[in-house]
């Protein structure tokens, strides 16, 4: 080698290494100015103003957490105890908390020394440790209270409200009536409901323990009371992800059994015709290309919401995919097995049942299987859009802005139905085809 | 011995044939079974989604033409229009479009990051690859509307919301099917930099990266593809981009059907687009790698 010949090959050398070296900034550098670009285009300084903060404090305190109200209706003068505040969770007539005490002045206990009493004729007390005794007279709609001109942050009070906030619970006060929510961790009444016979009774008590209703036996009756429990409504909830794994077990099967044919006039191989090729290349290209989400919104005009239209939806868009999958699969049979075959003097459906179809079946099962896991997480949201299965029931929960445990609740199975079908699917898969490749 | 031999195979002959023919028999009987099973469950699951649809299939099957005929006579009435309304709502598709690509990019930065710490032989705390298996697994078993609800509630609607949702979807995603690629990196050149001293980034960048890029890049660009579709529906569900425009939209209905044409005709063409695209990359990546 020449002394030119070594230059030049540095030179290169060089070159190559200065462009390796452009290169791994220049990516780096492309990448932060399109962050840089997003962070203003997206408004990220904005969204410290927009976003609410105590909202997030609440969902992270209401979901694993739950509230009895104590309510006085000051115009009757009448206490009710409730959890959350619901009609469905309201104590029987004549039955209260325990924390709650004494007939003419009701002593509430929110625990840490912190005590409400109602006193007659509207009056409330509040003793707050470290704090001087508030009291407050409801007069029609304004309240009188004692409290100074200098209020600490954890009070706001007007001649009309006054809500105090303590780490033991919240208090709330205007002319109409006085509520008291004290906070309890767990989800309250997520096994029965307060009407039910069994609720607060031990497990085993249900289980072996004497007739605790005289009509049904301990355990029917304690399952169907869990059953219909209006609170959490475990039947609607059950009903609720059937739908969305129905949504996803149908479109998909639906899809595979529509494209496997349609496939086949799309494969080079086995569709001689040209144009007829080409047209269902297009038609999967199209269905593929208007997505599962307009396809939704075109479905529910024709079929209303419900499961069957996330069905079709996910039915329409997938038989596109799978029209594409399944026909690359057949167009890279082996022909070796083919020969095979027909040496043995098979027809030729034969030749296609025994030379064709075992190539692709593993390839063909794998792709449904996927896309079933897959599916699933689609039909939540495809749910969420049509109006039906546990999609629809999780942006309810979100929308109604209380119900933050039921929201807790329903991510939690909608992640152990996905988890479950990703297993399922795994499993078959291992069964029908038989290890991983 | 050789006679006994003999005086055996007529007989074993027979008995092969007959119990081959009793096997094919049970085959045949449990597929046929498997499929019957399969029908039913196919049948009743459709009995069972048609009654608890609002509308039944027969009737709606009349219908199904019945709203895209609306909107494509009214988009063709107002034809003059829809230029500019296609360019009204296009800063609306760049938001979608915004979406995918910092969810992608994020997504898969976090996937890489997943993947290397879960892979047996490369993870830089080999004790602890469950926890981040465990992770990569439950951040792709939450749908993205999950966490995209949650947080329009806390953040307020817009596009940030969505963009995390599907970043960590697509971590999750990305980071399992990264894994499996990783699994199948050669470790040699790992050896080679560890004798030499490299610490457990220089590795992965200078040992591991440079084999794997084309696989995880031709998985992101498919991941983008998918991300594209996300983040049109999540928009949907009102967090902004052209699936928030398309709502609104329709929730006007009938005199509006134009501006949903409109971004129906945005939304198809970018989506055939970025996959035409996409599948055009991933094939070259994909031939350079069987070279």
């Amino acid at each position: 080698m020449t002394a030119t010949d070594l230059s030049l090959v540095k030179h290169e050398a060089d070159k190559l290494f200065q462009r390796k070296r452009l290169i791994r900034f220049a990516i780096p550098a492309v990448i932060a100015v399109y962050l840089v670009y997003i962070v203003f285009a997206f408004d990220l300084p904005g969204l410290a103003q927009r976003a609410n903060l105590d909202n997030a404090v609440t969902l992270a305190s209401d979901s694993w957490s739950h509230k009895v109200h104590v309510t006085r209706d000051n115009r009757s003068g009448n206490i009710t105890y409730a959890v959350e505040g619901e009609r469905k969770g309201t104590y029987p007539e004549g039955q209260r908390p325990h924390w709650v005490s004494g007939d003419e002045v009701v002593t509430i206990d929110l625990g840490g020394d912190h005590i409400v009493r109602y006193l007659p004729e509207n009056r409330t007390e509040i003793e707050i440790p470290g704090f001087p005794l508030i009291t407050v007279q409801a007069e029609g709609r304004a309240l009188i209270s004692n409290l100074p001109e200098d209020l600490p942050d954890w009070i706001s009070a007007s001649d009309r409200r006054i809500g105090i906030t303590t780490p033991e619970g919240r208090i709330t006060l205007t002319g109409a009536r006085t509520e008291v929510f004290n906070y309890f961790p767990g989800w309250e009444l997520f096994w029965f409901t307060l009407d039910s016979p069994y609720h607060g009774q031990s497990f085993a008590t249900i289980l072996i323990g004497e007739r605790l209703d005289p009509d049904r036996s301990n355990i029917s009756g304690a399952v169907s009371d869990w059953w219909n429990n209006a609170m959490w409504r475990h039947k609607d909830v059950a009903w609720a992800i059937g739908e969305t794994i129905l949504m996803a077990f149908l479109g998909t099967m639906g899809a595979a059994i529509l494209a496997l044919p349609l496939a086949f006039l799309a494969a080079k191989r086995f569709s001689p015709v040209m144009l007829l090729r080409a047209a269902t290349r297009r038609l999967f290209d199209f269905v593929r290309g208007v997505d599962a989400l307009i396809w939704t919104v075109v479905l529910a005009r024709a079929f209303g919401p419900g499961p069957l239209t996330g069905a079709l939806a996910i039915l329409i868009t997938d038989t596109g995919t799978f029209g594409k999958i399944f026909s690359e699969a057949l167009e890279n049979v082996d022909d070796k097995q083919i020969e095979g075959v027909t040496s043995t003097g098979a027809k030729p459906l034969q030749r296609y049942r025994f030379g064709v179809i075992p190539q692709v079946v593993p390839v063909l099962l794998a792709q449904i299987l996927y896309f079933l896991e897959s599916n699933t997480r689609s039909a939540t949201i495809i749910g969420a859009i049509t109006g039906g299965g546990i999609g629809l029931m999780l942006t309810q929960a979100i929308q109604t802005q209380k119900d933050w445990e039921e929201v807790a609740y329903y991510i939690i199975l909608i992640i152990v139905m996905v988890m479950f079908m990703d297993w399922v699917s795994g499993w078959l898969r291992g069964k029908l085809i038989g290890g991983k490749e | 011995m050789s006679d006994a031999t003999l005086g055996v195979v007529p007989q074993s002959v027979d008995t092969i044939q007959s119990s081959y023919m009793a096997q094919v028999q049970r085959r045949r009987l449990y597929g046929g079974l498997t499929l019957l099973i399969f029908f039913v469950l196919m049948v009743s699951g459709f009995n069972i989604a048609d009654g608890r649809n609002a509308g039944g299939f027969w009737d709606g099957l009349h219908q199904i033409g019945d709203y895209p005929a609306d909107v494509l006579s009214e988009a063709w009435e107002k034809r003059a229009a829809l230029p500019g309304l296609i360019a009204k709502y296009f800063p609306a598709l760049v938001e979608t479009i915004n979406i995918a690509a910092v969810s992608t990019l994020i997504g898969a930065i976090g996937g890489l990051f997943l993947s290397l710490l879960g892979t047996r032989g490369l993870a830089k705390w080999p004790r602890i690859i469950p926890l981040f298996r465990r992770l990569s697994d439950v951040m792709r078993a939450v749908p993205e509307i999950v966490i995209a609800l949650v947080l329009i509630f806390v953040l307020g609607g817009g596009p940030v919301p969505a963009m995390i949702a599907i970043a960590i979807h697509t971590a999750g995603a990305l980071g399992k099917l990264f894994s499996e690629v990783a699994e199948n990196a050669d470790l040699k050149p790992v050896e080679g930099l560890a004798s030499t001293g490299a610490n457990w980034s220089q590795r992965m960048l200078l040992g591991v990266l440079p084999q794997v890029a084309p696989n995880y890049v031709s998985y992101s660009l498919l991941r983008f593809e998918i991300n594209i579709r996300a983040s049109a529906i999540l928009g949907f569900v009102g967090a902004g981009g052209l699936g928030y425009e398309l709502r609104n939209a329709m929730a006007w209905g009938p005199g509006r059907f134009d501006e949903a044409a409109a971004i129906f005709i945005l939304l198809f063409a970018t989506i055939v687009f970025f996959d035409q695209v996409s599948s055009h990359y991933r094939n070259r990546l994909t031939e350079g790698q069987g070279q």
